[in-house]
């Protein structure tokens, strides 16, 4: 039911308070709701924090309980942590929030023609294929490919490199 | 001081002898200097500071006749220049006029005064004003412009017949308003005023570097004409008020000199030419305090 425990060397997310959006490494248990944690490579000094704002996450680094900010942050680096977030979903999902929230006018509006020329070139593509299915009968598992295949293709063409495909992929996923 | 015209201003140093000064300041004078070599026919003095020291607010250290000879009042006549004296003489203005009067044995004309004494006296005077300050007429406001208004800039129109509409930002005029051009090939709005207030900027800006606006565009040119020549009272009036507008040759000449200038860099940026097409709105969802413009 549970995958993800708070143990020692499990690395959290830090959804509110002062140091929100950082990554930090559970070094210590206090008591039922603090932990001592640390985050060398993500600026957070080791201080006491509330599981309240911790999220976890997938990574557990191996150290010792209590182990000092050196061998933490030894461990961070080993494992690569930090890259290994930022090719996380969720780390990507909150990229791509942190990017349309900063969109100009002038982005929407690009963002805009570029979803609707998506949008068309996929429909075409369908009624393309469900013209060809109603005149020859069934034809299974191809035409679903091919559809998938182009709207990678128009995702990568995107004319705001940066913002188009981010809200495009989203689309995607759905 | 008669015959004050310095002839040298370029000289440095001692620019006037005739006035002897204590404790001038050099670049102080070379500055005033520099200045007068443009016009020499400008008054180009330089006062001296006061010299009654004030020993609190109010009060001077000297009296009056100390003052008098401090400033050496002794010396200081003036007359006013000769020519005007006879200018003067020449030129009194008219005190009386003869006018043609109509109608046999009335003797043909009559004298009439030009300015005439009052024809009604108020029993009660209106009562001095009192002073204020600060108050001041329309022209000599301040004009501001928020910063993120800069030429070149895209704006929004929120109201008018072209709500909805992005713009282009050209200049403020000496009103305050805003000059903003479509350009009209893009989105049919031509070399406007706007106002500041009911305007978003955003941040998308055009490159304007170079760009040369017309310098007879402004406030006048812009303004609304309205003819008041009611000959007959009521009737027939509301017709010859210019409601219809008119599209002059002149407007449209001004229109392209400063599109064409504009929508060559409008071209350079790609996607902005339909961006200045489209308008504006808001739908679910959207609300105008969380977007970034």
């Amino acid at each position: 039911v549970f995958k993800r425990f708070v143990e020692i060397g499990r690395v959290a997310f830090i959804s509110f308070g002062p140091h929100a959006g950082k990554l930090v490494a559970i070094v210590d248990v206090i008591d039922q709701n603090r932990a001592l944690v640390d985050g060398p490579c993500s600026g957070v000094r080791r201080q006491a924090m509330p599981f309240k704002c911790m999220q976890l996450t997938d990574f557990v680094l191996k150290f010792p309980h209590s182990a000092r900010q050196k061998c933490v942050r030894l461990a961070w680096e080993k494992e690569n942590i930090n890259e290994k977030w930022s090719a996380t979903r969720w780390a990507k999902k909150i990229e791509a929030r942190e990017k349309k929230a900063k969109m100009t006018d002038f982005d929407r509006y690009k963002v805009m023609k570029a979803k609707k020329m998506r949008n068309r070139i996929i429909k075409h593509e369908m009624k393309k294929l469900q013209r060809m299915a109603s005149k020859k009968g069934k034809k299974p598992g191809k035409p679903e490919k091919a559809v998938k295949g182009k709207k990678q293709e128009k995702a990568t063409k995107a004319k705001k490199p940066e913002k188009a495909p981010a809200p495009k992929a989203q689309k995607a996923q759905k | 001081m008669a015959g004050e015209k310095a002839p040298a201003e370029k000289k440095p140093a001692e620019k006037k002898p005739a006035k002897k000064k204590a404790g001038e300041k050099k670049p102080a004078e070379q500055k005033p200097s520099q200045k007068a070599a443009g016009d020499k026919k400008k008054r180009v003095k330089k006062y001296h500071a006061s010299r009654n020291p004030t020993l609190a607010r109010g009060i001077g250290r000297y009296s009056r006749s100390a003052m008098y000879a401090r400033k050496a009042l002794y010396k200081r006549k003036y007359t006013a220049p000769e020519t005007k004296i006879e200018k003067k003489k020449k030129e009194m203005p008219r005190a009386t006029i003869t006018k043609p009067v109509g109608g046999d044995k009335n003797g043909g004309s009559r004298v009439v005064k030009i300015r005439k004494m009052p024809r009604y006296y108020p029993t009660e005077d209106v009562p001095r004003k009192l002073l204020s300050h600060g108050k001041k007429p329309f022209c000599e406001h301040k004009r501001r412009l928020r910063a993120s208004i800069t030429p070149g800039t895209v704006l929004i129109l929120l109201t008018g017949r072209h709500r909805g509409k992005r713009v282009v930002f050209l200049k403020q005029l000496d009103t305050g308003l805003l000059l903003v051009t479509g350009p009209l090939t893009v989105n049919r709005v031509p070399l406007r005023r706007a106002h500041q207030k009911f305007v978003i900027a955003t941040s998308t800006k055009v490159d304007l570097t170079g760009v040369k606006i017309p310098k007879h565009l402004t406030d006048s040119y812009f303004k609304k004409k309205r003819l008041r020549k009611p000959k007959h009272q009521e009737g027939e009036i509301f017709d010859t008020e210019k409601e219809k507008y008119e599209l002059t040759e002149q407007r449209k000449a001004d229109q392209k000199a400063v599109d064409s200038q504009i929508l060559a860099r409008i071209k350079k940026v790609p996607q902005l030419r339909g961006y200045l097409r489209s308008t504006f709105s808001l739908s679910n969802g959207v609300y105008p305090h969380k977007l970034v413009f």
